[in-house]
Parts: C-alpha cells; sequence; structure tokens
C-alpha cells in the first residue's frame, strides 16, 4: 500500500465537487476490492450489462464528456469513429502516460482508487465491443502499476473482468503495459508504437486515426485516465443528468492541479465552468504567498500558453452571450472560454507564477523539457526544440542579444503546425504566448549587465549547471 | 561494419556502481516471468513484450547490457537493432550501471520553483558526486563508493508537493533541500 500518496483525511474544499477523487484521501478508505464493493461498487457495470453496448455509448454522447487528457475531445464522438461492420478485433487502451507538467490527477486516481478506474473501462470495453485492453502507465509510477495489477487480479476473481463479467457473455481481458520516461508515449499514436514494442514515432493523422488503424492496425480506442472513470459515474446517474453538472458544452467535473506559487498548491475537483480562476486562486487555494502578488499562471500543463493576471479578456462569458471584458480573476475555468483567452484548459495543470519569477528562466526550463522529450522525428521539432532551448540558455545565462528574441519566435512559429503530431505545437505554444505576453521583461534580460541580475535563488542555480554544460556564448 | 556499429551502440561501460548489481545471467523465475509478459499479448505480436522485458531485464541487474539485449531479441524473435534501437530511445532505460540507490531529482517547473536544483546540488555535495560530466545521452552520475546516483528526471507527476524525486522504486516528495541528508540516512 502507497504511504506517500495518502493525506488521509484531508478534506475536500467546500466549493469543490468530487465525482471521481469522492475518495481520494478520504478516512477509512483502501484500494481494495472489498472496500469498493461495499460502498457500491461495480453496480454501474452490472447495470451497463443489461443495455446494449449502443445504449451505453449513447449515455456517453448524451452527457457531453470530454476527454481529460488535454485536447478535450468529445468522448462518445472518438467512440463512434469506429467502422461500421468492422470485423477485426477493437482495442481498449488506458493512457496513463500522465507525463504533462503541472498535471498531476491520474496519480491519485491509479494510487488510490484503482477499482474505480476498472469499472470504468470494463463499461468502456463493453460499449466499443473491446475484449482486450491495456492500461498504460508511466515508467515513474512503478508503485501504481503494482496497485492496478492487483486490483486487476482482485476484479477477475470476483467475476467483474475476465470471462463472463458478472454472468453475462461479455469476456475482458485487462494488463499492465510500462513505459519507459518518455513523454511522447502521451500521444495516442505515439502511445501505440510503443505498445508495439517499437520507439514511439507518433503516426500520421490521416490515414492512422486509432479507431480504425490503432494497435495492430486494428480499430483502438484510447482514453485518458480520468476520462474513462467518468464513464462510471455517467452510467451510474445517466447521460442527460450529469450532462446538468458543469454548463452547457463544458460539462461534468475536472480536476484541477494547481501547483507553483500558492498558499495551498494541490488537486481540487470542480464543476466545469462553475468556479473562476479567482475563486480557484484567492478563494481554494489559499491565494499568492506572503508579500506576492501574482504574475502569470499557465492553465492547462506547460504547454498551454501563458496567461498575465494584470490582463483583460474580451471573452463571451457565459458561452453564447455578447462579448464583453473579464478581468483574469472572472475568467471561468471551462474548455471553450480558456480557448477564447488564448491558452487552452488542456490537461488541468495549472502553474502558478508570482511577481518574484523571472520569465526568461520559466520559458528556459519549459524549453528544456520539450527539447529532452521531442521524439526526433520530424525535422522542425527536434532541430526547432533544441534551438529554442540554446536561445533561452542564453536569456539566462544574459548573452542573448535583442534579435535573439525575433529568432526564439520565427523558430516557434515554423514549427507550430508543420509536424505529425501536436508536440509540436505544445513545445511552440510556450514560447508563443511567452514573448507575445513579455517581450518587454525578456528585451531587458538580453542586456549585458543583466548576467549580474538574479532574483531566485534557483536560477542561479540552473545558471550554474548551463556553465558546466558549456552553454554557448553569444552564438547560434 | 555493422555488427561494429551495434557492438558500439549496446557495449556498457563500467561504473562505480558495477559492483552493487548482479551479473547478466538467465535462471528459470527469469525466463517463467518473461513468458508470463510476452503471453499478454496476442501470439503474433511479441515484439510488444519489448518494454516489458527489458523493465524485468533492468530491474534485476540494474542496466541492460548488451548481452541482456541479446537475450530479449532471441526471446522475441527479432534482430538486436530492434531492441537496440527501444533502449537508446527511452530516458528510463539504462545501458550503464548506476548506484546501489538511483535518485531521479525532477527538474520541470513547478519543482524547479521549489527548489529542485538546489536539491540536486545538496544531494551531490553529501553524496560527493561530480555532475560534470554528464549529457544528454549520458545523463547519470555515481558517487565513487558506487552507493549513490543521480539523474535529472522530467516532470514526476507530483507538482502539487515539490520538489519531488524517486529513489529506485520509491517516491520522496516535498523535498528542500534541507531535507536531503535526512533522505540518504534513511538508506544508509
Amino acid at each position: 500500500m502507497p504511504k506517500i500518496t495518502y493525506i488521509e483525511g484531508k478534506e475536500p474544499h467546500k466549493l469543490e465537487r468530487r465525482l471521481i477523487f469522492r475518495n481520494v484521501d478520504r478516512k477509512g478508505w483502501n484500494a481494495s476490492l472489498k472496500k469498493y464493493v461495499s460502498e457500491g461498487g461495480y453496480e454501474s457495470l452490472a447495470k451497463s450489462l443489461q443495455m446494449a453496448p449502443e445504449e451505453v455509448t449513447q449515455e456517453v454522447k448524451d452527457s457531453g464528456l470530454r476527454g481529460r487528457g488535454g485536447a478535450g475531445f468529445p468522448t462518445g464522438v472518438k467512440w463512434g469513429f469506429i467502422p461500421p461492420g468492422n470485423q477485426k478485433p477493437v482495442y481498449l487502451i488506458c493512457n496513463c502516460d500522465e507525463s504533462e507538467p503541472g498535471t498531476f490527477k491520474d496519480r491519485y486516481i491509479v494510487h488510490q482508487d484503482p477499482h474505480q478506474l476498472i469499472e470504468g473501462m470494463v463499461i468502456s470495453c463493453f460499449a466499443v465491443g473491446a475484449k482486450l485492453a491495456y492500461i498504460y502507465i508511466r515508467e515513474e509510477f512503478p508503485e501504481a502499476a503494482e496497485i492496478v495489477e492487483t486490483a486487476i487480479k482482485e476484479a477477475k476473481k470476483a467475476g467483474f473482468l475476465g470471462k463472463n463479467i458478472c454472468g453475462s457473455d461479455f469476456s475482458c481481458e485487462f494488463y499492465v503495459h510500462r513505459g519507459a520516461g518518455a513523454y511522447i508515449c502521451g500521444e495516442e499514436t505515439g502511445l501505440i508504437e510503443s505498445l508495439e514494442g517499437k520507439r514511439p514515432y507518433p503516426r500520421i493523422k490521416p490515414p492512422y486515426f486509432p479507431a480504425a488503424m490503432g494497435l495492430y492496425m486494428c480499430p483502438t480506442i484510447v482514453n485518458n485516465v480520468e476520462t474513462l472513470c467518468h464513464v462510471k459515474h455517467i452510467i451510474e446517474m445517466g447521460g442527460k443528468a450529469y450532462a446538468d453538472i458543469g454548463t452547457p458544452r463544458n460539462t461534468g467535473t475536472r480536476i484541477l492541479c494547481v501547483s507553483g506559487d500558492v498558499r495551498k498548491p494541490g488537486y481540487y475537483e470542480i464543476e466545469v465552468g462553475k468556479m473562476t480562476m479567482g475563486e480557484l486562486l484567492h478563494g481554494v487555494c489559499g491565494g499568492p504567498l506572503e508579500g506576492r502578488t501574482f504574475k502569470a499562471v499557465i492553465p492547462g500543463g506547460s504547454s498551454a500558453k501563458i496567461l498575465r493576471c494584470s490582463d483583460t479578456y474580451n471573452v463571451s462569458s457565459p458561452p453564447g452571450s455578447e462579448k464583453r471584458e473579464i478581468t483574469f480573476d472572472d475568467i471561468p475555468l471551462d474548455f471553450d472560454t480558456m480557448a477564447a483567452c488564448g491558452s487552452m484548459a488542456g490537461s488541468g495543470g495549472v502553474i502558478v507564477m508570482d511577481d518574484s519569477r523571472r520569465m526568461s528562466w520559466v520559458l528556459n526550463n519549459i524549453n528544456e523539457f520539450y527539447a529532452h522529450e521531442s521524439c526526433g522525428q520530424c525535422t522542425p521539432c527536434r532541430e526547432g526544440s533544441t534551438w529554442m532551448k540554446k536561445i533561452t540558455d542564453r536569456l539566462v545565462a544574459g548573452k542573448a542579444t535583442p534579435a535573439d528574441l525575433d529568432t526564439l519566435e520565427s523558430v516557434a512559429y515554423q514549427i507550430d503546425g508543420r509536424t505529425i503530431c501536436a508536440f509540436g505545437e505544445a513545445c511552440s505554444w510556450p514560447v508563443e504566448g511567452m514573448i507575445d505576453k513579455f517581450r518587454d521583461e525578456l528585451l531587458a534580460d538580453t542586456a549585458e549587465d543583466h548576467a549580474a541580475f538574479s532574483p531566485n535563488p534557483e536560477q542561479k542555480a540552473q545558471r550554474r549547471y548551463l556553465k558546466e554544460a558549456g552553454a554557448p556564448a553569444g552564438s547560434s | 561494419m555493422a555488427q561494429t556499429i551495434l557492438t558500439d551502440q549496446v557495449s556498457s561501460n563500467e561504473t562505480s556502481g558495477t559492483k552493487h548489481h548482479p551479473p547478466f545471467k538467465v535462471d528459470k523465475t527469469i525466463d517463467k516471468e518473461a513468458n508470463a509478459r510476452i503471453r499478454q499479448y496476442p501470439a503474433e505480436q511479441k515484439r510488444s513484450a519489448v518494454l516489458p522485458l527489458l523493465h524485468i531485464v533492468q530491474s534485476k541487474f540494474g542496466y541492460i547490457s548488451s548481452d541482456a539485449i541479446e537475450w530479449v531479441a532471441t526471446k522475441l524473435e527479432l534482430e538486436p537493432i530492434k531492441v537496440a534501437e527501444v533502449v537508446t530511445f527511452y530516458p528510463g532505460l539504462r545501458q550503464h550501471a548506476p548506484g546501489k540507490y538511483h535518485i531521479r531529482i525532477c527538474r520541470t517547473l513547478s519543482c524547479a520553483m521549489g527548489g529542485s536544483y538546489e536539491l540536486m546540488d545538496k544531494i551531490c555535495e553529501l553524496a560527493g558526486i561530480d555532475r560534470s560530466q554528464t549529457s544528454h545521452h549520458n545523463p547519470v552520475a555515481v558517487s565513487p563508493c558506487g552507493t549513490w546516483s543521480v539523474e535529472f528526471a522530467e516532470c514526476l507527476a507530483s507538482c502539487g508537493t515539490a520538489p519531488v524525486c524517486l529513489v529506485n522504486n520509491d517516491f520522496h516528495e516535498d523535498l528542500p533541500a534541507e531535507k536531503a541528508s535526512e533522505l540518504l540516512e534513511s538508506y544508509k
């Protein structure tokens, strides 16, 4: 049993609405099947097996559920892409490669409530006709892999998985497949290549939409951990009732992961669109640290474009209404408004920076991540991500010229939209967003005398590493 | 020529950590474990078991040697290069011996803001590790005694409790540099 991922008895905030995280940190809760069943677990599975598979899919469509992994694509629609009259085996893959910086929700589901995931997956397998499913767990969750494998064994023994599930004629097998530390495996086609035992180079879409040509060239549904857990609740309460939670087009609850410069970082499950950025950061998360003010927020994982806390945004809020100016604090936390603000709700990873942070350092840290994680298949991304990092290395070292910023921006826009998978956007958006919002500050860091300026101790430390690594001095 | 390139790609240099890991040798238990993993995939899709088999090797022997690559290839009826290309791609797979305790510290944004670079500094200071020779393709630095090794990891997905690290398979969170010596002590 995990010791460290439990904060037993930690009460949810009163503004939260917990569905998926109902059991996380709950006093007296544990990950066993016995506990799960004693509180009504696997009843939704039994209910779904009384329905026709198409009816289950219809409930998911009615619920308006949008994928919680990052892209926010409607789950029921994705399931509907399996070609009609398909004769090949269908596979379901649970994407537990949680690795978008700033995101840490799936970790708690798989460590603390694995049966919720398994129940959601069996229902989903039944709906799409999959008899074999894989749970792709990132290598950095070794404990989770053991917990989920134990849960699979328990579920099989109790008849919730395996042959003739709950006495029906539906049978299904689950296996855990562990990754090996590559961010690109979170991209669904990269994940499939990885599961096939190859380098995880993403496949081009079209034609390789997983629902038609996925694992072993068979129809494959890839869904995020949180998404699959929602399916269980949709069947439990009915698709239409689920759609009443949240706001139209942005239904249900979602887990937001807040990290960085706030008093109370952590995970908070909210009704989509029913809470504003100000309520989240000042109310739920306790506001900025002593003597600090909020400067900028990355709202949906590190690939989302950064938002300035001092800005106003011209959006339709609520959606469909006439456009109006709202402050940063009034931005409702939903998929559509976040997109209208020029960023994205992404994977729900909210990274907060206060006025002690210098943006050149922040951007350099992000660039290092993407330069490290580019799979190297497409030239613009492979060369561009490392080039962008080299430029911000110089910026942090006080060796960049103002022209470097133009180069940086130009490189970003030449990656964006020119790669096989969305990693191109993931690595270029942070740069585009940062230059758009903080150009003056970055320009100030290009001045020669700025090399001595070091507001953060960690910036100093990082600069030293750059020196050790032989960071280039002034040339590209 | 082709053979030489492959040999260069897969050879493992000895490190001070080598003595803490048993040399690669397949026994019945390992073979049985490997067969069970292979059965997780459709019979004609054995190649899917590359990562699971490599994980078995790394967890038992600390790193993946050329002998191990050959063994996995034979087991899955693949050319060794098909296994080698996987080993060389993934940051989670190692070709050289780490220390007895391998520490992976998250360096991505939230952890860096929380002080993970200072944590790295402190651990290196306490364990006598010199990171100056590390690079993208050789990210691990081992202490002279071979007990410790360190590596920066990209986002370990626990940003709310930054800074965090993994010591072998144990996860540690909320770990500012001041707690570094306590962490190392707990493994002595």
